[in-house]
């Protein structure tokens, strides 16, 4: 423990220090100032949009933004079922995997288009080289998305009244190109340099030093496993995700993905606050975040760490905490941080079994899921958070009787209702979800692996990382069957595009409306009582929507355990 | 609204080509700079190449054991037990390695017995034991072996890897290589 800590603390530091400068450089490039990097990237974006045929200089308003960022996003769905379901008769096979079921590759595809990356296969078996390849190209493109939305609720969160709000192309090019890409290479770079592989060579065999021959699944994996951090897609080249000593092979590494998942939703804060001229607003956003993701994850760690009660009543040495579904390279802390920073923000890999965790910290991994905005994915967790920012201002105003006001512009029922609407989204499909796997016990009930409550919060677990567009799973579910791949597959479409349309709207709504300048009657939100008040917003409609179902699951788990 | 799907269509291509095509071959090509060729870190030892990362099962009393997997070590199919805390069936099975363990290493007490080595790793695949779970194991060893104690332990000391953070740990492969030396197999 007493070298573990100083780690987890250090990845946090690190991760913050670097996301300032990043936030900085992200918001001059949305608001097209010039910048060093112009010589490299003009070119290239110039190139793209070229053989395109797009104009990137062609000012959109939020519908027409959205109208593009559809059909984008159909078109990726459409090829990537295409791909998956035809992958044996392509090149790139060298294991020869088979095609995908209909239904699989439903999901599949889906759940990369959403930047969740739920996996109902395992890499190994599952996917060609060229399939994984194509699902890199995912992960890169959905993050992208996310970016391109946060990007136009900055622009519409300027101090004029406009409809105009940027192009929809620019934004999520330059995303790709500029920041996700670069970061990329520098996370595969440091993989490579600690074992990752990067072959196009299939399956090796190899007999092992005592005599049992085994083969060995190998592949493109660091370009890959670079892109799923940074994008915070989280979808494992191989099955074990982040736990496969291939994907992960030791503490530097670990550390390295855990700050790639952390630094582009860390920096996308601070690009906020230097894109409107509002640093101080930024750092109220990222405190309330940050006090959000301690209260996860600081009780993780310690559970994690002290191990299962049940296992040491057997009488064995539990010094090392709970190890079921942990790697030693790692131990039992840094799995506990990983296990919440993965589901704050919507990475989803995993570098221990979640399933194997304790019930209360598959608890914090639920409830990190279920609020969904302390830092959130790439750019979509801004987009959540801006929810409940409305919320707040809304609430607030009426208490101290002001009309509710933000960033000069006002809020009217028109807002508060696309607000509530996605507010209460989230935990309809959840619910919902679950209550419908638990009414037809049928389709689900033999795919629980795990016993009474357990069992419960594995399908729990499926619904809110599906809602979530997280991804990580209770993997003992066996999930690879039509109902779901086909009921998740709906989550995660319902669950992507309505958080993104609906808080859209309501930026470009205030986009239109005229600006006030701000009085001593203007409720301040860059204050720590604002903060306060946020919180107790995300806790309210977030937090206390789930506590019925959470009851059912890892919290009757957790009185069992005596 | 036909041109834009023929737009973000071909936009799309463009986008495929550059971050599956292009990026894919930088980086491919930066791994034939590195150690192991993108191939993964690997050890001949005898003539025969192991990975060093790639835990292998070792069940044999002469040998240090790895922690159990849930997939046995299958390479190929890399994943966790899934066992929830609290499934009867998952403790059952957490017993039955500590009484196999307690038969197979006379002399060693029940408490001293570390949690990583009865229960599975989450990959399947986990190349690393920590110090206590390969110390425990000296006994055996030394007595299937005939090497003294304090032979196995220094071997022990000598493999532990000590990075500057995080967990100590020894590679249980390096380590079983290194007894072979030490003293052919029987």
């Amino acid at each position: 423990m007493s070298k573990e800590l100083p780690g987890i603390i250090l990845m946090f530091v690190l991760t913050l220090a670097l996301a300032v400068p990043l936030g900085k450089y992200i918001a001059r490039m949305y608001s097209g100032e010039r910048s060093w990097t112009d010589k490299i990237f003009n070119p290239v974006e110039r190139l793209f949009f070229r053989l395109s045929g797009i104009d990137p200089h062609k000012e959109m308003n939020w519908k027409e933004h959205m109208k593009h960022m559809l059909i984008i996003n159909l078109v990726w769905f459409l090829s990537g079922m295409l791909v998956l379901m035809t992958q044996q008769y392509l090149p790139l096979n060298p294991d020869g995997n088979p095609n995908m079921s209909a239904d699989l590759a439903f999901n599949t595809s889906i759940s990369f288009v959403v930047n969740c990356n739920l996996q109902h296969y395992s890499g190994e078996t599952g996917l060609s080289y060229l399939s994984q390849l194509f699902l890199m190209f995912l992960q890169f493109v959905s993050a992208g998305t996310g970016m391109a939305a946060a990007a136009l609720l900055f622009n519409a969160l300027k101090t004029r009244t406009t409809e105009k709000l940027g192009n929809f192309y620019d934004y999520f090019l330059k995303s790709c190109t500029r920041i996700l890409l670069p970061l990329s290479v520098i996370v595969a770079l440091v993989l490579l340099f600690n074992g990752t592989p990067m072959t196009f060579a299939g399956k090796d065999t190899i007999t092992n030093l005592q005599g049992d021959t085994v083969q060995v699944s190998t592949g493109p994996a660091a370009a890959f496993i670079a892109i799923k951090h940074i994008g915070t897609n989280g979808g494992g080249f191989f099955g074990a995700n982040a736990a496969h000593p291939f994907e992960n092979p030791n503490y530097l590494t670990n550390m390295v993905l855990m700050m790639a998942q952390m630094i582009v939703p860390f920096a996308m804060i601070f690009a906020l606050g230097y894109y409107l001229k509002r640093k101080k607003f930024a750092w109220v956003v990222f405190s309330v975040m940050t006090i959000g993701f301690l209260m996860l994850v600081i009780p993780n760690i310690l559970m994690e760490t002290r191990g299962n009660p049940l296992s040491a009543h057997m009488g064995i040495d539990m010094s090392k905490g709970a190890m079921e579904g942990k790697e030693t390279r790692f131990g039992a802390a840094a799995t506990g941080f990983w296990s919440i920073v993965t589901t704050v923000i919507s990475t989803g890999s995993v570098n221990g079994m979640h399933d194997s965790t304790m019930p209360l910290s598959g608890m914090n991994e639920l409830i990190a899921m279920m609020v969904n905005c302390f830092y959130g994915g790439c750019g979509v967790g801004i987009l959540n958070f801006f929810i409940f920012i409305i919320l707040a201002v809304f609430i607030s105003g009426l208490m101290v009787g002001r009309t509710p006001e933000f960033m000069g512009k006002k809020i009217e029922a028109r807002e508060m209702k696309i607000a509530m609407i996605v507010a209460l989204l989230h935990p309809l499909l959840i619910l919902a979800g679950t209550a419908l796997a638990m009414a037809l016990p049928q389709y689900t009930a033999s795919t629980l692996s795990n016993p009474g409550f357990h069992g419960f919060s594995q399908a729990l677990y499926e619904y809110t990382s599906s809602a979530a567009n997280n991804g990580s799973g209770f993997e003992g579910l066996g999930d690879n069957t039509p109902w779901w791949n086909i009921s998740t597959g709906i989550v995660l479409l319902l669950s992507r595009f309505l958080p993104i349309i609906g808080p859209v709207a309501i930026a470009g709504s205030l986009a239109a409306k005229k600006y006030t300048p701000e009085s001593a009657g203007t409720l301040k939100t860059d204050s720590g009582t604002f903060g306060l008040m946020l919180f107790a917003v995300i806790a309210i409609v977030a937090a206390l929507s789930f506590f019925p179902a959470l009851t059912l699951g890892p919290i009757a788990e957790f009185f069992s355990l005596k | 609204m036909i041109s834009s799907i023929f737009r973000a269509l071909r936009l799309t291509i463009i986008s495929l080509v550059f971050f599956s095509g292009v990026y894919t071959l930088v980086i491919y090509g930066a791994a034939q700079l590195a150690p192991g060729k993108g191939k993964g870190d690997t050890i001949v030892s005898n003539g025969h190449r192991y990975y060093t990362n790639i835990g292998q099962a070792f069940t044999s009393d002469g040998y240090f054991n790895s922690r159990p997997s849930a997939v046995g070590y299958n390479a190929a199919g890399s994943g966790g037990s899934n066992k929830g805390p609290t499934n009867a069936a998952y403790l059952a099975e957490v017993q039955a390695r500590i009484d196999t363990f307690l038969v197979h290493n006379p002399g060693v007490g029940k408490a001293d017995i570390p949690v990583e080595l009865v229960t599975a790793s989450g990959s399947g695949l986990d190349p690393d034991l920590t110090v206590k779970a390969a110390t425990i194991q000296v006994k055996r060893i030394a007595m299937q072996r005939h090497i003294s104690e304090a032979a196995l332990n220094q071997l022990i000391r000598r493999y532990t890897a000590k990075p500057m953070l995080g967990p100590d740990r020894v590679n249980v492969l390096q380590l079983n290589l290194a007894l072979d030396r030490l003293q052919p197999k029987l």
